[in-house]
C-alpha cells in the first residue's frame, strides 16, 4: 500500500503524457509562491516600522515592471495551455484499433459489457499494452467514470454517450471510483480494474469471466439478436426502400433532410434509435418509430454495437465479428 | 446586542446609540446599521455552515463512515456548500464591509436606495430561513450544485425548500449590487474622480456588476428546477427530451461569475490594509483598479471549464480553457502590486495586516492551482477531486474569509469605536493561516493521489492526509473562536479609539468612531490622491503614539459602571 | 418591485426640496440615481428571462420541426389582440408620465387607468388563450396530449409519421414547446400582474393626493418598467407565435 504522500499509480499512457505536465505546473506554483513570499518577508523585514532602511525615492508606479509582471505570467501560461490542450487532445485521439468496452452507471453500480458478451459489475478486466475504448451512458443520475492511475475522468450522462480511452501501462488491480455525486452511496459506487498479461486475460476471456455461462455471445451478437427481434431488416435491409442502409454507417458523415451532414458517431446512433425523427437521412421519411420504451440502455449499446460491426465485405446482416475481436486480427 | 456598550452617556451621537430598541434595528434605513444586521445573520450562518464543516472533518476521520449514514454525510456536505456559499461568503464583504464602508468611504449619507436596502436584508433573512426550514426539518441531499437530474427527479430530500432559499439569497444580492452600483456612480463626494476613489470601491463596483448580471440567471435556472421537480416537466430532464448540461451551463454562468463575487470584494480590502500599514500609496493603482474590471469581464465567459468531461466539443474546450488561464493573470498583477506597495514602505504589523499577508500567501496558492483546473490536460485528472476541494477553499476561505476578517478588524475601531486587543488578534491571524494550511494543503495531494470529493467511505491509502486534515481544521476552528469571542469582548471593554486609530487616510476615517448617523458633519470635498500617506519621506516614523489611537478617558474602562464623561471633539 | 420601494422611499422625503430624500444633494442627482436605478433593475430582468430565452434557443435547434407545428396551436390572432393590448398600453403609459411632468392630475389619473385597464385586457385575452390549452390537453403534465396538425401530417417530410411513431418523442418534444411557452409567458405574466399592482397604487396616490405623487419619478419609473414588460412580450410574440419554417 503507498504511503500517506506516495504519487498515485502511473499506470497508463495517459498517465504518462499528463504527469509532466502536473509536475510543471507545480514548479510554476511553488516558483511564483516563493517569489511573492520572499518580496513579503524581505520587504517586510526591511522596511519594518522603525528599521532603519532607506525609504528614499519612492515609486508608485512603473509601467515597466507592470509590463513584465503582466506579460510573463502570460507567456508562461500561453506555454501551458498549449501543451495542456495538446495532452488533452492526446486524450481525445482514440486509437483505430482498440478494444470497446460498454459502461452502463446507474445508481451505484457499474455496469461493464465487453465486445465478446463478458459482463462485468463493478469490474473491468483488460489487458496491458492494448488500448481500450471506453463508452459510457447513465441510466439515471449523471455519474463519472474516474481511475485515478489512469487519470482518465469522464462524466456518465444520462441521454448521451460520452467516450474515453486509455492504454494500461502495467499489470495490477487499480481503482474505480464515481467521480460526480450521485446520491446516497455515491461513495461506494466504486469497483476494481484489473489489467492483466495478454496472456492471463485471454485466459480470463476464455473462462468467460470466471463464470460458468454455457454460451456466450458477444455484445454485437446480442445487439444482433435485438435486430432480428425487432425486425429492423425488414426496413434497414439489403437493398434500402424505406430506410438507409447501416452497412459502413460507423463514422461516416450522413447528410440530413434539412440539410445538415452529421457525423454518425456512437451518439447518432443511438439517437436515431431513441428519437429517430430528431435526424432524418436525406432522401427517407422519419417513419420510424422510438425505441425508447422498447429498449434498456444496456440493449440500445448492444444495438450499436452490432451496427458498428456492420462493414462491407462482411455479410451484411451479420455480425462481423473479425473486426470486433482484434486479438486474432493481430 | 451591538448597541449594549453604549449609552445616551456617552455624549456624541453616533448612528449606534440613535435609538437602540429592537425596532429601531428592524427597521433602519441605515447603511450602517443594516450592515450591522447582516453582520448578525452572517455570523449566525456561518456557525451553522461551520457545524457542516465540523462534521464532515470529524467523520473523515476514519475511513468507514463511523459516524454518519450516508444521507446524514451527503446532507452534511450540502449543507456546508449551501449555507457556507449562498449565505455566508457572498453576503460578508459586500453586504457588511461594503453597506457599512462604501457611502463613508465616498463620502454619501447613505446609499442611494436605503430602503431597498432593508428589502434586501430581509430577503437574506427569508432566504436564510427558508434554509435553517430545509436543513432542519431533513436536509438536502443535492450538494450545492443541485446538479439535475438528480436535484429535479432523483433526491427526495428538501430540495424545494434550498432552492428557494438560495432565489431568495440571489435577489437579495442582486438588490445589494444594484444599490452599490447607482451609489458609487451618482453619490461620490465633489473632487471625488473615478481614479481617486479606494481601491476597495472599485472592486465592489466590479463585484456589483457581476451580482447585477449574473445572479438572475441562476434565480431562473433553480425556479426551472423547483418546475421540474414539482410540476414535474422535464427541462433539463432526458428522458423528457431535456439536457441535463444545459442546466450546468446555465448554473456555471452565475456560479462562476459568482466565485469573483467571493474573491474580488476581498481583494479591494487587501489593497486598502496593504497600503495602509505599509505607509505606502498602494503602487500601479490603475492597474489594480482595471484588473478588477478585466476579472468581473472575463469571468463571464469562463464558466464552462466546469464542464470538460461532460463531453462537450473540444474546442469549445479549448476556447474556455484559454479565457481561464487569460483570468489568473489580472489576479496575478493585484499580487505583484500590493507586494510591490511594502516596497519603501513603513511596514506595521498589526492584526489586519498579519491577516491580508496571510490572504496574499493562500491566494497565491489558490490561485495557481487554479491553473492546473483551466489546464485540461491535468484538469481530466483532477476534475471533482479533492485537488478541487483544496483549491476553492484556498480561494474561498483562503481568501475571502481572510480578506474579510483582515477588513472586519480593520474597520472594527471605525464600527463600533473601540479597539479589539491587538495581542489576541495576531494570535488569531496566526492559527488561521497555520490551522487553514495543515487543513487544506493535504488535500492537494489527496486530490492527485485520486479520492475524489463527497466521498466518506474512501481506501485506506487516503486515510494519514485526512487524519491530517482534520487535525488542521481543530486548528481552524480554534483561530476562528477567538476573534468571535475576543470581537463580542471588545464591543464592551475595548479601548475607545479616536476617529482614525490606524492614522490612515480615506473620507472614512475623517469622520468620528463609530460614525454619527449622518456620516459627516460637513459634505466632505475630496482634494487629494487615493492613498495619500506622505510617510514615505521620512525616513523613519516613531510607534504610533497611543494618544493618536484612543481616546484618553477610556483608560478606566474596566471599571465600566463609572459615568463617563461626554466627548465632545476628536484628537 | 424597485420602483415601489422607490415609491415608498419617497414619501418620506424632506429637507429643503420637500421631495429630496435626505441621503441625497440635489434633485438632479436624486432623479439620476433613480433611473441609473432603474435601468440597472432593468438589465437584471432581462438577464432573468436571459436563461428561459437561452433554453427556448437550445430546445428550438433541437426540435425545430415540432417547434414548428406547435406553435400553431397557439392563437396569432388572439397573440396579435394581445401585442396590440400591450402596446397601446405602452403608449398611454408615456402619456401619463407626460402628464406626469406637466403635472396634470387629471391626465395622470386618466392614462394610468387606461394603462391599467388595457393591462387587465391583455390577462382576459390571455385566460381564453391558457384555458384553451387547458381544453386541447396542451397543458404540460399527465394529461399533456399533443394532437399533431394536419399540415405536419401532410407534410411530405413528415408523411404518416402520426400513423407510424407512437407518438412518446413527438409528446415529449411538443411538451418541451409548452413547457417553455407557460414558464415564459407566465412569467411574463407575473411582471403583467406585478405592474397592476404598481400603477394601480400609483393611481390610488395620485387620486389622494399623495405627496410622493407630486414628484414625477415614480411615476417615470412605474413607466419604465411597463415598457419593459412590453418589450419583453414584442420578443415572446414572435419566438411562439410567429415561428416560420
Amino acid at each position: 500500500m503507498p504511503g500517506p504522500i506516495s504519487m498515485p499509480e502511473q499506470a497508463s499512457t495517459f498517465a504518462n503524457a499528463m504527469d509532466p505536465l502536473f509536475w510543471v505546473l507545480v514548479a510554476l506554483t511553488v516558483f511564483f509562491t516563493v517569489i511573492v513570499g520572499i518580496m513579503i518577508f524581505a520587504f517586510g523585514i526591511r522596511y519594518r516600522r522603525g528599521s532603519k532602511a532607506s525609504r528614499k525615492n519612492p515609486v508608485h508606479h512603473n509601467l515597466f515592471v507592470e509590463v513584465v509582471w503582466t506579460g510573463i505570467p502570460l507567456l508562461m501560461s500561453l506555454v501551458v495551455f498549449v501543451w495542456a490542450s495538446e495532452v488533452y487532445a492526446f486524450s481525445r485521439r482514440m486509437p483505430k484499433d482498440a478494444l470497446q468496452v460498454y459502461v452502463v452507471g446507474k445508481q451505484w453500480m457499474w455496469h461493464i459489457q465487453h465486445a465478446n458478451g463478458i459482463r462485468e459489475n463493478d469490474e473491468l478486466h483488460v489487458p496491458v499494452g492494448k488500448a481500450v475504448n471506453l463508452t459510457f451512458i447513465s441510466q439515471d443520475v449523471i455519474h463519472d467514470f474516474f481511475v485515478p492511475a489512469f487519470r482518465i475522468h469522464t462524466d456518465v450522462i444520462p441521454g448521451h454517450y460520452t467516450n474515453a480511452w486509455f492504454e494500461a501501462t502495467k499489470v495490477g488491480v487499480y481503482d474505480l471510483f464515481c467521480g460526480q455525486y450521485c446520491g446516497t452511496q455515491h461513495s461506494e459506487m466504486i469497483g476494481k480494474v484489473y489489467v492483466m498479461e495478454p496472456a492471463a486475460y485471454q485466459a480470463w476471456l476464455a473462462s468467460g469471466g470466471d463464470k460458468q455461462v454455457t454460451k456466450r455471445q458477444s455484445i454485437a451478437e446480442s445487439g444482433e439478436e435485438i435486430f432480428n427481434r425487432f425486425q429492423c431488416v425488414q426496413c434497414h435491409g439489403f437493398a434500402p426502400a424505406r430506410a438507409p442502409s447501416l452497412v459502413d454507417l460507423h463514422n461516416t458523415p450522413v447528410r440530413l433532410e434539412d440539410g445538415r451532414a452529421v457525423l454518425a458517431d456512437d451518439n447518432y446512433l443511438r439517437e436515431s434509435i431513441i428519437d429517430p425523427p430528431k435526424k432524418v437521412v436525406e432522401g427517407y421519411q422519419p417513419v420510424m418509430a422510438s425505441y425508447q420504451n422498447s429498449l434498456s440502455e444496456d440493449q440500445v449499446l448492444q444495438l450499436v454495437a452490432f451496427i458498428k460491426s456492420l462493414r462491407s465485405g462482411n455479410k451484411a446482416v451479420a455480425p462481423a465479428e473479425g473486426n470486433r475481436q482484434e486479438g486474432k486480427q493481430q | 446586542m451591538s448597541a449594549t456598550g453604549y449609552s445616551a452617556k456617552e455624549g456624541k451621537k453616533n448612528y449606534l446609540n440613535n435609538g437602540t430598541s429592537i425596532r429601531s434595528w428592524l427597521t433602519t434605513l441605515d447603511h450602517k446599521r443594516i450592515a450591522i444586521l447582516y453582520m448578525v445573520g452572517v455570523m449566525v450562518f456561518f456557525a451553522i455552515g461551520a457545524l457542516g464543516a465540523t462534521m464532515i472533518r470529524l467523520e473523515l476521520i476514519r475511513n468507514d463512515g463511523f459516524i454518519l449514514e450516508h444521507d446524514t454525510y451527503n446532507r452534511m456536505f450540502s449543507m456546508h456548500g449551501i449555507v457556507m456559499v449562498f449565505f455566508v461568503i457572498i453576503p460578508s464583504i459586500p453586504a457588511i464591509l461594503g453597506n457599512f464602508c462604501i457611502p463613508l468611504m465616498i463620502g454619501a449619507k447613505d446609499v442611494a436606495f436605503p430602503r431597498l436596502n432593508l428589502l434586501s436584508w430581509y430577503m437574506y433573512i427569508t432566504g436564510g430561513i427558508l434554509a435553517a426550514i430545509a436543513i432542519f426539518s431533513g436536509g438536502v441531499d443535492t450538494g450545492w450544485t443541485f446538479y439535475t437530474p438528480y436535484s429535479s427527479q432523483f433526491s427526495n430530500s428538501n430540495v424545494s425548500l434550498a432552492l428557494f432559499a438560495a432565489f431568495f439569497a440571489g435577489f437579495s444580492s442582486i438588490f445589494t449590487g444594484l444599490n452599490f452600483i447607482v451609489t458609487i456612480h451618482k453619490m461620490r463626494a465633489p473632487g471625488l474622480t473615478w481614479f481617486r476613489l479606494p481601491l476597495f470601491i472599485w472592486a465592489q463596483y466590479a463585484t456589483s456588476i457581476i451580482m447585477v448580471l449574473a445572479t438572475p440567471v441562476i434565480a431562473i435556472t433553480l425556479m426551472c428546477i423547483v418546475v421540474e421537480r414539482t410540476l414535474g416537466l422535464g427541462i433539463f430532464d432526458p428522458t423528457k427530451g431535456g439536457d441535463p448540461v444545459l442546466m450546468q451551463h446555465m448554473f456555471w454562468f452565475y456560479s462562476h461569475p459568482a466565485v469573483y463575487i467571493m474573491i474580488v470584494p476581498s481583494m479591494g480590502v487587501i489593497s486598502e490594509v496593504v497600503s495602509c500599514f505599509s505607509r505606502r500609496k498602494i503602487f500601479g493603482y490603475p492597474f489594480i483598479a482595471f484588473s478588477s474590471l478585466a476579472i468581473a469581464v472575463f469571468g463571464f465567459v469562463v464558466w464552462g471549464h466546469h464542464m470538460f468531461l461532460t463531453g462537450q466539443s473540444a474546442y469549445l474546450g479549448y476556447i474556455f480553457s484559454i479565457l481561464s488561464f487569460m483570468v489568473a493573470i489580472p489576479s496575478a498583477v493585484k499580487v505583484f502590486n500590493w507586494a510591490a506597495t511594502m516596497y519603501k514602505g513603513h511596514i506595521w504589523f498589526t492584526a489586519p495586516m498579519l491577516f491580508a499577508l496571510g490572504f496574499i500567501g493562500l491566494f497565491v496558492v489558490g490561485g495557481l492551482t487554479g491553473l492546473f483546473l483551466s489546464s485540461m490536460g491535468t484538469d481530466l485528472h483532477l476534475h471533482d477531486t479533492y485537488f478541487v476541494v483544496a483549491h476553492f477553499h484556498y480561494v474561498m476561505v483562503g481568501g475571502s474569509i481572510m480578506g474579510f476578517l483582515a477588513g472586519i478588524h480593520f474597520w472594527w475601531p471605525k464600527i463600533f469605536g473601540r479597539m479589539y486587543p491587538e495581542n489576541w488578534a495576531k494570535t488569531a491571524a496566526i492559527l488561521v493561516f497555520l490551522g487553514f494550511n495543515l487543513t487544506f494543503f493535504p488535500q492537494f495531494i489527496l486530490g492527485y493521489q485520486g479520492m475524489p470529493r463527497r466521498y466518506h467511505y474512501y481506501s485506506a491509502q487516503y486515510l494519514p492526509l485526512n487524519v491530517l486534515s482534520s487535525a488542521g481544521a481543530s486548528v481552524l476552528a480554534v483561530g476562528y473562536i477567538i476573534p468571535l469571542f475576543y470581537l463580542i469582548w471588545s464591543l464592551k471593554y475595548g479601548r475607545r479609539v479616536t476617529s482614525n486609530p490606524w492614522r490612515a487616510v480615506g473620507l472614512e476615517w475623517m469622520t468620528s468612531s463609530p460614525p454619527p448617523t449622518e456620516n459627516f458633519d460637513h459634505k466632505p470635498v475630496v482634494t487629494w490622491e487615493a492613498y495619500d500617506y506622505h510617510y514615505s519621506e521620512i525616513d523613519d516614523l516613531p510607534e504610533e503614539p497611543e494618544s493618536m489611537m484612543y481616546l484618553p478617558e477610556d483608560e478606566d474602562a474596566h471599571t465600566h459602571d463609572k459615568p463617563e464623561a461626554a466627548v465632545g471633539g476628536e484628537v | 418591485m424597485s420602483a415601489e420601494a422607490a415609491v415608498q422611499e419617497h414619501a418620506h422625503g424632506h429637507g429643503h426640496e420637500p421631495d429630496l430624500m435626505h441621503q441625497f444633494d440635489t434633485m438632479e442627482q436624486q432623479n439620476d440615481a433613480y433611473m441609473t436605478g432603474m435601468w440597472t433593475f432593468l438589465v437584471t430582468e432581462i438577464m432573468f428571462f436571459g436563461g428561459l430565452f437561452c433554453a427556448y434557443l437550445v430546445y428550438r435547434y433541437s426540435y425545430p420541426t415540432i417547434f414548428f407545428d406547435a406553435h400553431k396551436h397557439l392563437s396569432i390572432r388572439m397573440g396579435g389582440l394581445n401585442t396590440f393590448i400591450l402596446l397601446t398600453s405602452s403608449f398611454s403609459m408615456a402619456l401619463a408620465v407626460r402628464a406626469a411632468q406637466l403635472k396634470s392630475r387629471k391626465g395622470q389619473l386618466i392614462w394610468l387607468a387606461v394603462t391599467v385597464l388595457f393591462a387587465f385586457g391583455f390577462l382576459v385575452v390571455k385566460y381564453f388563450e391558457y384555458s384553451a390549452k387547458f381544453e386541447h390537453h396542451l397543458v404540460p403534465g399527465p394529461y399533456f396530449n399533443y394532437e399533431p396538425t394536419t399540415s405536419l401530417v401532410n407534410n411530405p417530410h413528415f408523411n404518416g409519421i402520426v400513423s407510424q411513431i407512437p407518438g412518446a418523442q413527438l409528446q415529449q418534444w411538443a411538451q418541451m414547446f409548452f413547457v417553455l411557452y407557460f414558464c415564459m409567458t407566465g412569467l411574463h405574466g407575473i411582471h403583467v400582474i406585478i405592474g397592476i399592482i404598481v400603477i394601480s397604487i400609483l393611481w390610488w396616490m395620485v387620486y389622494k393626493g399623495h405627496p410622493a405623487t407630486r414628484y414625477f419619478m415614480p411615476i417615470e419609473m412605474t413607466g419604465l418598467y411597463w415598457h419593459f414588460v412590453d418589450i419583453v412580450w414584442i420578443f415572446l410574440y414572435p419566438l411562439f407565435y410567429l415561428i416560420p419554417h
